[in-house]
């Protein structure tokens, strides 16, 4: 836009770092949990996340193999080996070693230092070390390195196979599938509904037609915490109880009035040629809607099918009341991921792969509809 | 039954159910109840005509009643009773106000209703200004938007970790206080137990999670402006700012105030974040955490209800204003 008065604005870099910020920041918490989830959970308790990808550093001390095993070689006697096998250790980078705990870093890998009465040491960047004395080397143990050692960045997908295999204590492999059975019949049947419905008011005429549509406007924002009690006692009136059928009835009403709003809004907007053409043509009102709004709708629906699955896998609320009863066979995800928080709230390699099973369907739905997603929340939103 | 059967079973009798219904009622109406031949053709297809919309609208209507218009007036019902005693006037509601619980879930609620759509539609409107003018601003909008997608627990979770505590003499795992400690305080911060504050912590994860969606639709709005606007002011020579401030932002006045309500909306119904990072202790109780409390802790359908019914008022000039405008636009 800038371009057009002649000069570009001097303000393109503080644009592109502003948003390189902003960006940052809103992605940070989430690279951090999930940085998390592959970690195991000492990493986690001793370190930052923001380190995982990073070698880290730290001090060890390992001893050198005891005098009964030092060799003589040419007047010399030897001790020689790997500090790391000596003591089963992994391999790692020695940065800087020393003999004494009060400088730990005092010497370069590959530096041979006289130890006095002790002979002279020399530790290598691998662990190698050869201690040689000229006069025998006595006592019990070996001597004592204090090495300063990189070890490469690590992580694990352990977390997951303990919270997705079999036997698992938090039940999230049964909690996911109870949430995919809650969430599919929940998502498909209200579109059907509600596409009826929305062709009906966008394209039929009918008298109370304006207030049927102003009722579902109103509707739209009317809070799903006042259906709990009335339906919570419905259910059990009508003997539905807590369980499956009266979460997709539940999840089904309070998706109709987004879903009959988007669906009518986007059929309005349909050519009426085509309509009037298949009338004329002698098709009636059904197989109009079926053979040409239906697959003319398909953006409509799709935007709404992914509000409402999104909607039902995330939800916490509708399924604490309508679903999961004192058994907790049929719990969901988002409910566990709770009660974690509440029982094994320090345990974040537990917490943090839980969660992260639990987001990556609808970040996965999320990315590859967001076209459908945006055009949905377009036409959404009341103007 | 397995439930994953059961919900496959579900799907093809609620579907299949669905479509007979659709399918075989327009036939009945066509084939057997007015047909459109015989000597009152015409008649027949005006009545039919009449009531196939109703058969359309049907289940719908029946679902929005029962689901979402009934409620309302049960839980007012409701909250003018209590159980074992009956009627009990407004005795639920005195008793609510009463409650100190309750007086701080209004405020704190009011303090919710301010922060979170200000600073989600602020930072909305510098997220579509700033990334409409870059190449790469599409791939920023999308990570912007990610949360969206992220449930209020997942949401929860995420920010618990950067709020985490560690005592003072380990090394700090949450990034705030690892900072925190960096720039030199001496004692990591309990962000979630410093009262007053804490409500505020609460909030920056709704934030979080809006901001995208006011992006995205002010985004589209600032899309929007006819672009003759916007020359003339930079030919009379005005700066980036101005052109934003008293250029742009008046025109899309409108979308800023539908993305505000929208996520007042969002706010009254906030629930599951305070239900699992603090579950109201430390003064953050907000309404809706309120009223599940009492409506499956105390066992208090009447000061749940009557709980319910207050955020039903916060909610409604939305309502009225919605419907007043959608009736509007159609005219």
């Amino acid at each position: 836009m800038d371009n057009i008065a002649g000069k570009k604005s001097g303000l393109t870099w503080a644009v592109h770092i502003s948003v390189v910020l902003l960006v940052a920041l809103w992605l940070f918490p989430t690279v951090g949990l999930f940085v998390s989830s592959f970690r195991t959970a000492d990493q986690i308790a001793s370190s930052g996340w923001w380190v995982a990808p990073f070698p880290s550093e730290q001090s060890i001390q390992l001893r050198t193999a005891a005098p009964d095993t030092q060799v003589e070689e040419g007047g010399l006697h030897v001790i020689q080996g790997n500090l790391f096998a000596e003591e089963g250790q992994a391999a790692a980078d020695v940065s800087a070693w020393g003999t004494s705990a009060r400088d730990v870093a005092a010497h370069a890998p590959g530096d041979t230092v006289d130890l006095g009465d002790d002979g002279r040491l020399t530790v290598q960047a691998n662990g190698d070390y050869r201690l040689e004395s000229d006069t025998e080397l006595s006592g019990r143990r070996g001597e004592r390195v204090f090495l300063t050692v990189t070890t490469p960045p690590e992580f694990t997908l352990d977390n997951y196979r303990e919270i997705l295999g079999p036997g698992n204590r938090e039940g999230m492999a049964k909690a996911f599938f109870n949430t995919l059975t809650v969430t599919i019949p929940a998502t498909i049947i209200p579109i059907l509904v509600a596409a009826f419905a929305a062709y009906a008011l966008a394209w039929m005429d009918f008298p109370g037609r304006a207030l049927l549509i102003a009722a579902v406007v109103g509707l739209l924002v009317v809070p799903l915490q006042l259906a709990l009690i009335p339906l919570l006692k419905l259910h059990n009136e009508i003997g539905i109880g807590k369980g499956y059928l009266g979460t997709w009835l539940a999840h089904t009403g309070f998706g109709m009035p987004l879903a009959i709003y988007l669906l009518r809004n986007y059929m309005v907007g349909l050519p009426r040629d085509i309509i009037e053409n298949a009338k004329v043509d002698g098709a009636t009102d059904f197989q109009i809607f079926v053979k040409i709004i239906l697959p003319l709708s398909f953006p409509a629906l799709a935007s709404f099918a992914i509000f409402q699955f999104l909607w039902t896998w995330n939800d916490l609320l509708v399924a604490l009341v309508f679903l999961i009863d004192a058994t907790g066979e049929t719990t969901v995800m988002t409910k566990q991921i709770v009660e974690l928080l509440g029982t094994r709230g320090g345990n974040w390699e537990i917490l943090a792969t839980a969660a992260f099973v639990s987001i990556a369907v609808p970040l996965v739905v999320f990315f590859a509809m967001q076209r459908y997603l945006v055009r949905g929340l377009l036409a959404g939103s009341v103007k | 039954m397995n439930p994953a059967l059961q919900g496959l079973l579900t799907i093809i009798i609620g579907v299949g159910g669905c479509i007979a219904y659709y399918f075989f009622s327009n036939q009945f109406l066509d084939k057997v109840l007015y047909p459109p031949s015989g000597p009152n053709a015409g008649r027949n297809i005006n009545r039919a005509n009449m009531i196939r919309p109703w058969l359309f609208l049907f289940p719908a209507l029946f679902v929005l009643g029962l689901y979402l218009a009934y409620p309302v007036f049960e839980t007012f019902r409701l909250s003018l009773t209590q159980r074992g005693a009956g009627f009990v006037g407004f005795d639920n509601y005195a008793r609510m106000f009463g409650e100190p619980k309750f007086r701080e879930a209004m405020q704190n609620n009011m303090l919710w209703l301010v922060v979170v759509p200000a600073f989600s539609t602020g930072f909305g409107l510098l997220a579509a200004q700033l990334t409409d003018r870059i190449g790469w601003g599409n791939i920023a909008k999308s990570l912007i938007f990610m949360p969206m997608a992220i449930s209020f627990v997942g949401a929860a979770v995420i920010w618990k970790l950067v709020y985490d505590v560690r005592p003072v003499d380990q090394e700090q795992i949450g990034i705030l206080n690892a900072i925190l400690l960096g720039l030199g305080w001496d004692q990591p911060v309990t962000f979630l137990t410093v009262p007053f504050w804490n409500n505020f912590f609460l909030m920056i994860v709704l934030v979080w999670i809006q901001t995208g969606f006011a992006m995205v639709i002010l985004s589209a709005a600032l899309r929007g402006i006819p672009e003759e606007t916007i020359e003339a002011a930079i030919i009379d020579g005005a700066n980036p700012f101005q052109i934003f401030f008293k250029i742009k932002v008046p025109q899309i006045m409108g979308t800023i105030v539908v993305v505000w309500t929208t996520i007042t909306i969002v706010v009254l119904k906030v629930f599951d974040i305070v239900f699992a990072m603090t579950n109201g202790q430390w003064k953050t109780q907000v309404l809706a955490n309120y009223m599940y409390d009492k409506l499956f802790r105390a066992n208090d359908w009447g000061v749940g209800s009557a709980a319910a019914m207050i955020i039903m008022l916060l909610v409604t000039p939305i309502l009225v204003w919605n419907v007043y405008s959608a009736r509007k636009e159609m005219r």
